[in-house]
């Protein structure tokens, strides 16, 4: 298995540690032949407009939509999250659309209103690590939409077939359970078409 | 999330969320911009975050006098313009203006070399902020000095204002050095190196086992073309500041845009060279060399 991890900007690093220590291959994609051959791919944090106008101009944005049509597994954390929602607020923005959520961007506030807390969570029985930073807010999701984890109320942890999405970041914690659940979204038992 | 709990804790959490937001910067290029349409331009062009300021290095070099934090308003309005990360500047020691910043909620602040120091012993306590620091060097030391203070982000010093990529070549190689040194010591070698590089020995023996600093290691000072931005990636910068060189150049939109470029596809020779193509003036250059020690920014900071 081979997942890619979008690394036009964004902690990219962090993604691919946590992958490794899971003895995964990954490959650093920013351009649209580095997708080829990928299982999976990783849209990491990082600043969502910086991203958005990559994508945009590298071709990759509708490389990205086709990947997932094709039934590559996708993960998108905070502005990974925000690229993935078919709507973006505060300000809107273009996006792929792949999951069916509204996103807020930034709707905690700023820097200071950053922080870590414990959750549930429908992958396992005890609390996740959530590191919240800048994070947006899901603030609708579809009815087939899948909530695996809230927070306040709001859903943090989304799922759809191949495409999930996180406002928090699991891959700056030890904590490897949300990438464990998307490896198996992506390996060869996934439930979606295989392209 | 509360945003009104302003003080730090020093807590584990706290340092995970600044160290986080210094990640999410990687790969992206921050730029100096001293008005909200500039902040506009650089958002527009890419850029992953802003650094607000009165007058860019260049001009603070020229018109010389006290270089201070700057203006409420205008940060204030560049952080009501842009969505992504504002950073602002306060001077070396200066907790007073550091406070300010954090009670209007700028997302990273500067403790920089660049503004003239309010104190030439200490530097900011910076554990005692929630929100994170970045902080310049010169050098291993430096920067651990810096870390073991509270900062999140390190960069190097460079020549800030000079248009000369010299000065941050020297400080990011002579890093990574000497981070390197220490990975091929022996354990009961590491005191004196903590002792010769003037840093706290937990450090220097995390750096020995890891080879690369606990914090984000970006730099700046001097970067004008997308050529330099590429540079300093290859020498093991994560990301990229850029001060005077965009908008004292003769076509900022333009350079913005490539620098953002090249420095995602630092290790592409030719999406470098697309970057540079079509690209107007850069902004003039200093040799460091001519200048005097008293008009050298990078020696500020101890």
């Amino acid at each position: 298995m081979k997942i890619g991890i979008l690394a036009v900007q964004g902690d990219f690093e962090a993604h691919a540690a946590m992958l490794a220590n899971l003895g995964v291959a990954t490959v650093e994609v920013r351009t649209v032949e580095d997708l080829a051959g990928c299982d999976g791919l990783i849209l990491p944090g990082g600043e969502s407009t910086t991203q958005l106008q990559f994508l945009q101009e590298e071709g990759l944005y509708d490389a990205v939509k086709q990947f997932a049509a094709d039934g590559g597994a996708i993960f998108g954390t905070c502005a990974g999250a925000i690229l993935l929602a078919r709507e973006v607020k505060n300000p809107g923005q273009a996006s792929l659309g792949l999951l069916d959520m509204t996103v807020l961007r930034n709707a905690y506030g700023r820097q200071l209103a950053s922080d870590v807390f414990f959750g549930p969570s429908k992958l396992t029985d005890v609390p996740i690590e959530m590191v919240f930073i800048r994070a947006p807010i899901i603030e609708s999701a579809g009815s087939g939409v899948e909530v695996l984890a809230e927070y306040e109320g709001k859903p943090v942890l989304v799922q759809k077939g191949n495409v999930m999405a996180a406002t928090f970041h699991p891959e700056l914690t030890e904590d490897n359970t949300v990438h464990k659940h998307f490896l198996e979204l992506a390996g060869p038992n996934r439930s979606t078409a295989p392209r | 999330m509360d945003p009104k709990k302003v003080n730090g804790s020093g807590g584990a959490n706290e340092w995970r969320v600044k160290v986080g937001l210094a990640e999410m910067l990687k790969g992206g290029v921050i730029m100096d911009v001293t008005n909200a349409e500039q902040a506009k331009i650089a958002e527009k062009a890419g850029a992953c975050a802003v650094m607000a300021l009165e007058r860019v290095p260049s001009d603070i070099r020229k018109e010389g006098g006290v270089a201070r934090m700057a203006s409420i308003k205008v940060i204030r309005e560049i952080m009501q313009t842009v969505t992504i990360p504002v950073m602002a500047k306060v001077r070396i020691g200066h907790f007073a203006e550091a406070e300010v910043l954090q009670a209007l909620e700028v997302d990273f602040i500067d403790e920089s070399e660049v503004l003239t120091p309010a104190d030439e012993e200490n530097h900011v306590w910076k554990h005692d902020f929630r929100v994170p620091f970045v902080c310049g060097a010169r050098n291993l030391g430096e920067a651990l000095r810096r870390i073991a203070e509270g900062a999140a982000m390190i960069r190097t010093k460079g020549e800030a204002g000079s248009g000369n990529v010299v000065e941050a070549v020297r400080h990011m190689r002579t890093i990574v050095s000497q981070m390197k040194k220490l990975t091929t010591m022996r354990d009961d070698e590491l005191m004196h190196e903590a002792k010769e590089l003037g840093a706290p020995l937990e450090l220097i023996r995390q750096i020995a086992k890891t080879g690369k600093l606990p914090v984000p290691n970006f730099s700046a000072g001097g970067i004008a073309t997308p050529a330099d931005a590429a540079l300093v990636r290859r020498l093991g910068a994560e990301a990229v500041f850029v001060g005077s060189g965009i908008f004292k150049s003769s076509d900022p939109e333009t350079r913005a845009k490539a620098v953002v470029k090249a420095t995602t596809h630092f290790e592409d020779p030719k999406a470098v060279l697309e970057a540079s193509e079509e690209l107007g003036e850069a902004m003039p250059g200093i040799d460091v060399r001519q200048l005097e020690q008293k008009d050298m920014l990078s020696t500020r900071g101890w």
